[in-house]
């Protein structure tokens, strides 16, 4: 698509701004306020919601796109990129944001899945996308519907960090696994994964991701965000964790730090001193079958 | 490429501070053009370096942790004992001695109007080519939420302009591009950071 010589909306644009994210936070925030102390905080994107997950699991309903009003009031408040989310296989909600300008769209398992079956086709889209994914088949097969950058679905709204760990394991394993293989075994691979070939191959060539690779669910400590990031994260998504704890700007800068000096142990205890409670956190065991958000999408 | 060498005989050692951003991509290119990348994180990280890139990222995000870090003060003084530096994007927005928008931390080491996301939101990102000053074929300019230079001081040379508007500039030691080169093959805008900026003796 060409505006006066200017090529938008190519996968290397799309993908390229979630490259400029990488090393960053990107935090939840309901309205201007909160926004405004995310970007204070050092946040390089916000996510414009309605409510966070904590509150939609506390709520329950059928969660949807937030109202343009909020995301409005939201892109008027900061100069950093705003996100917002849309229900997967809900491309209208999608043409919407792109309407709206918001910087990048996420498909979320968070809010109630409008399709069982189909996920949207991200390229037919100018405005760049973000996927959950729990494994490297999931994490490829959205890439091949032409999303932009992937996070670890992890479990949200929970404070517990132990499925954004179990994913991350999964893909950052699937890739390792895969560049171990040689050329004639990528096809078994990708059916086994059940994932497209092209794609297959080039994580098996490149040993990465063709996209940026983001965490996501459960993130509530500055300890988690770097136990995230050694573990292979490019960046840091945190829902519910900074606004339903009790210093959310304090945690929230602390979480930033953290996930840039992910590697030094003495700043990250630094950091993590008297941050003031929490989020209270859920027990996997704790949720039923339907609560678990994860499941969503495939 | 790989016989280049800084005025000790050695091989260019470019720091890239690594705070956020695509900072990983400089990295590969400098490598491939046979320079040595150290990742800079610290003040300390600057000692011995020819030159610094600054990538590409969240300008106001980079800007926040440079003052946490002591990096801001650290990487004027480099520039000003002589240092070649070079933004990227969030880099060329960081260099300028004020901005449009609202206030934040700045270098101030180049004499600039910097306007931040000059080009509107992402659906508005574009790639473009782009007639480059002593290049002799375009350049696949890439910008992301890019800014641009409203106007320049004196002693600002301008490289690069796109819609009249200046993309990229140079200034002694001292260069900023609104897209990003570290996104392409095309390793010109590096191999000249390297030969012209870093390899230089002008002050600004």
């Amino acid at each position: 698509m060409a505006e006066n010589g200017h090529i938008t909306g190519t996968f290397r644009v799309k993908s390229g701004m979630a490259q400029m994210l990488k090393g960053g936070v990107i935090m939840d925030v309901v309205n201007a306020e909160q926004a405004k102390i995310a970007e204070e905080a050092g946040a390089v994107a916000v996510m414009a919601l309605e409510r966070v997950p904590a509150d939609i699991r506390a709520q329950g309903g059928v969660a949807r796109m937030s109202d343009p009003e909020k995301i409005l009031e939201i892109q008027e408040a900061v100069t950093i990129p705003v996100m917002a989310k849309v229900r997967i296989g809900h491309f209208v909600e999608a043409q919407i944001l792109e309407a709206l300008e918001v910087d990048y769209v996420d498909e979320s398992e968070v809010l109630t899945p409008a399709d069982e079956r189909n996920h949207i086709n991200k390229w037919d889209f100018k405005v760049p996308f973000v996927c959950g994914a729990t494994n490297l088949g999931e994490a490829l097969r959205r890439i091949g519907e032409g999303a932009a950058m992937i996070r670890s679905k992890g479990e949200a709204g929970t404070g517990n960090v132990v499925e954004a760990v179990r994913h991350m394991r999964e893909i950052v394993g699937g890739i390792r696994r895969l560049a171990a293989l040689g050329p004639e075994e990528l096809m078994a691979e990708a059916k086994a994964l059940q994932a497209p070939y092209e794609l297959v191959r080039w994580v098996a060539e490149n040993g990465r991701l063709p996209v940026v690779l983001f965490t996501a669910g459960g993130i509530a400590t500055p300890a988690d965000a770097a136990l995230m990031m050694q573990l292979g994260a490019d960046g840091v998504f945190v829902g519910s964790g900074i606004f339903k704890s009790e210093d959310p700007a304090r945690r929230a800068a602390a979480i930033v730090k953290a996930t840039t000096h992910y590697k030094d142990a003495r700043l990250l205890a630094e950091v993590s001193r008297g941050l003031g409670a929490a989020m209270v956190g859920r027990e996997m065991g704790e949720l039923s079958e339907g609560e678990r958000l994860a499941a969503r999408g495939w | 490429m790989a016989g280049r060498r800084n005025g000790h005989g050695e091989r260019p050692r470019i720091g890239v501070l690594a705070l956020q951003g695509d900072f990983r991509e400089h990295i590969q290119i400098l490598e491939r053009l046979g320079a040595e990348p150290v990742e800079v994180r610290r003040p300390e990280d600057l000692q011995g370096l020819d030159g610094v890139i600054i990538p590409g990222g969240e300008s106001t995000a980079i800007g926040n942790l440079m003052v946490h870090s002591g990096m801001l003060d650290a990487i004027r003084s480099f520039f000003y004992q002589g240092g070649a530096v070079w933004g990227t994007c969030a880099g060329m927005v960081l260099a300028a001695s004020a901005t449009t928008g609202p206030s934040q931390p700045l270098l101030g080491i180049m004499s600039a109007l910097v306007e931040r996301n000059g080009f509107g939101r992402q659906v508005h990102s574009f790639e473009a080519d782009l007639e480059v000053k002593g290049f002799d074929r375009p350049f696949r300019g890439v910008f992301i939420r890019a800014p641009y230079f409203e106007d320049v001081g004196p002693g600002v040379e301008v490289l690069a302009e796109i819609d009249g508007r200046v993309v990229a500039a140079r200034a002694g030691k001292v260069l900023v591009t609104a897209f990003h080169p570290e996104l392409t093959d095309d390793t010109r805008f590096h191999e000249y950071f390297l030969r012209e900026v870093c390899g230089s003796d002008e002050r600004s």
